[in-house]
């Protein structure tokens, strides 16, 4: 849309206040978190700009917080948590989900929405809910502070969404392709394997991705199920807001966007892959 | 063609068997497979998380504490008529289960349970248990009335009798400001006292104000992304994208590091000459710092689903309109706006719903002001321990958000749903 060569001085003012309006509903989009970045590299423990910090100079810069982040056993700890508990949970969650959608789409489904909007119930229930629901359940069969309990909650939170992607992708699927394979003497499980699943891959893997990101980021059940051992990133930056603030969250906060932005360019590197293999060009 | 017979019978397959039945099997095989590949999921579902769900709605009504641990003063109020004090034989059952209870240490329970109902009633019950201990024979009813001038009072009983019930709504009516007064009635908890009923109005009207910024801010930004050229839409939509993905605590953390007193935004304030150094602005533990911090990590939600239903409305309409003589705003009022309902509606829902049941930034940036009913939730679960009043905060949160993701879905349809 851009500005028409007859345009009037009304529509030019009104072109570059829009424009300037859209500018600044970005910058509150995308300053808080470009803003954390350079104060995680403060020499002091504080969370604002120093005035050293300001006049660029290089001894108001510092890795200090990314240090203490490496080699405070807390932190390293709590990182092993969270990559034990997201790497189970979205294995888990991927298999069950994807099992579950391939049922969901078969035209001969019974009960398909009933069935439907009961798998998906864990993404539309809040989590404040979830989380009570099953600290009293968890607590009860002997699962709080454990590993085990985490990974099971986190799986069930992390399913609706391998159940939707995986659907989606398997909206415009011939089941003709699994028959065909069948008629050619495939055994289920192989027609599974070399016919369906490398259709269905991308919505897969999106879908796991998602389902590792909400255990990875997911802290309400955590606060409630996990106890100090089973601390993940996102409880121990919880405590460290409430307890102590100190910039150390700040570096584990910089290092959690470089792993978003690279979780976000894989996707979009599926979504093109995708695009290409059904030869839908951008524009 | 002539020559073609039809049989005289139903049709039959090739083994012989009628045509129907054959494919009746077919299909019930079919549904079979279906359903045994959604099972594990289903089951899996259910005992994760449905079942405790359930479990915790069941808290809220459930009142095992009086019958269980009092069974004898329950058996023997039960033909008590509520116009007096009761006779001997019920203070005769009531000083053998308060002394069975304190022997067994569980009187406690119970003791916190009617003090739920009637506040004072958790060291009547427990003192009251230590003396009975020490009563070894009747006339017991002169001996309890001695102990505490609460057990003189009728309403202490009526109280009583009313939780030997296995469940009680009791929780509920306390989740709505509601009580019964001492005749048994349910009427309003006095004014200072109803805190839950501002707590669910607060709760609701911070989504709604949050809805609206969302959908004011989101809508200039999906216009934009959805009219520009895709190469620099697909860029700008990097803006979008990375809040949306990047981690809460991350997200929340920032916001602290913008907003507190000593915090960046403070600074340039001071620095612009907007405020000075004395009177650094407010704007983290209160309402300010919960609404502004929700609506920048909501926002995504509104601007994607509106993005999407834009990216739907040729831009022609729009140039037609203006060509029939429609000046620019009544073009888009009446034309582009009512394209992009169904886009606001979903995104709407989609904030309220994840606002109503927010819990992490509240917490950490509302203070005390800024505080919604889920953070009450977690206070009754972990501090105050009244399971009960969480389970019924709960489930009153849980209804309001089955009825709106069940508009959602009438709206949109969960099958849309569009993730990323």
């Amino acid at each position: 849309m851009a500005l028409p060569a007859y345009a009037g001085p009304l529509e030019t003012t009104w072109y570059y206040t829009f424009r300037f309006l859209c500018a600044c509903i970005f910058l509150f989009l995308i300053t808080p978190i470009l803003v954390i970045i350079p104060l995680s590299f403060n020499a002091e423990p504080y969370f604002t700009f120093t005035s050293g910090m300001l006049s660029f100079d290089p001894e108001a810069y510092s890795l200090r917080w990314y240090r203490d982040f490496v080699t405070n056993t807390q932190w390293t700890h709590s990182v092993e948590n969270s990559f034990i508990i997201a790497i189970a949970s979205t294995v888990l969650a991927t298999s069950l989900g994807t099992l579950a959608a391939l049922g969901l789409s078969k035209p001969h489904m019974p009960y398909r929405s009933l069935m439907m909007g009961l798998l998906i119930s864990p993404m539309i229930v809040p989590l404040i809910i979830s989380a009570a629901g099953m600290y009293f359940f968890y607590s009860n069969i002997g699962l709080d502070q454990t590993y085990l309990g985490i990974i099971l909650a986190h799986t069930a939170l992390g399913t609706p969404f391998v159940v939707i992607t995986v659907t989606a992708t398997l909206v415009g699927f011939d089941h003709s392709l699994t028959r065909a394979a069948a008629n050619l003497g495939a055994t289920p499980t192989t027609a599974f394997f070399k016919v369906i699943m490398p259709l269905i891959l991308p919505g897969v893997i999106s879908g796991a991705l998602f389902a590792f990101i909400t255990s990875f980021d997911e802290v309400v059940v955590v606060l409630f199920l996990a106890g100090y051992d089973q601390r993940t990133i996102p409880r121990q930056m919880w405590s460290g807001i409430r307890e102590q603030i100190s910039p150390t969250i700040l570096a584990v906060a910089t290092v959690l966007v470089a792993i978003s932005i690279s979780l976000l360019a894989t996707l979009e590197l599926l979504r093109r892959r995708g695009e290409r293999l059904r030869g839908i060009s951008p524009g | 063609m002539a020559d073609v017979i039809f049989p005289s019978g139903p049709v039959l397959a090739a083994d012989g068997t009628p045509l129907k039945a054959s494919l009746n099997r077919a299909m019930r095989k079919n549904r079979i497979r279906a359903l045994l590949l959604v099972t594990p999921l289903f089951l899996f579902i259910l005992f994760s998380f449905l079942l405790p769900i359930v479990d915790m709605t069941m808290r809220s009504v459930d009142n095992w504490q009086v019958g269980t641990l009092m069974p004898k003063t329950a058996i023997a109020l039960r033909n008590w008529d509520g116009k007096e004090i009761p006779d001997e034989p019920v203070f005769a059952a009531l000083v053998e289960d308060l002394a069975a209870g304190a022997k067994s240490r569980e009187i406690g329970k119970v003791a916190t349970r009617l003090n739920y109902e009637k506040s004072g009633l958790r060291s009547t019950i427990t003192g009251s248990a230590r003396k009975a201990l020490k009563i070894k024979e009747g006339p017991y009813k002169e001996q309890v009335l001695k102990m505490n001038k609460r057990w003189r009072q009728l309403d202490t009983w009526t109280v009583i009798k009313r939780n030997t019930r296995p469940y009680t709504i009791g929780y509920y009516l306390n989740a709505v400001d509601l009580k019964y007064d001492k005749a048994g009635n349910i009427v309003r908890q006095a004014e200072s006292r109803r805190i839950y009923g501002k707590l669910f109005a607060r709760t609701f009207g911070i989504s709604l104000v949050i809805t609206v910024l969302c959908i004011l801010l989101a809508y200039p930004v999906s216009y934009l992304l959805a009219t520009l050229p895709l190469r620099y839409s697909n860029l700008l939509m990097i803006f979008v994208l990375l809040p949306f993905w990047t981690s809460l605590l991350v997200r929340t953390t920032a916001w602290i590091a913008m907003l507190q007193s000593q915090g960046v935004l403070n600074d340039i304030f001071v620095y612009v000459g907007l405020i000075n150094d004395d009177n650094r602005l407010q704007l983290i533990h209160n309402l300010t710092g919960t609404v502004i911090a929700m609506t920048h990590i909501l926002l995504p939600f509104m601007v994607l689903p509106l993005y999407s239903v834009m990216k739907t409305i040729p831009p022609s309409y729009m140039r037609a309109a203006l060509s029939l003589g429609a000046n620019p705003l009544v073009a888009f009022v009446r034309v582009y706006m009512p394209q992009t309902l169904s886009g606001i509606g979903a995104g709407s829902i989609l904030v309220f719903i994840l606002s109503i049941g927010y819990y992490i930034t509240p917490a950490l940036v509302g203070g005390t002001s800024g505080t919604l009913i889920s953070n009450q939730i977690a206070y009754h679960m972990q501090s105050s321990l009244n399971w009960g009043l969480a389970g019924a905060l709960g489930a009153l949160l849980l209804a309001s958000v089955l009825v709106l993701y069940f508009l959602y879905n009438r709206i949109v349809g969960i099958d849309n749903m569009r993730l990323g």
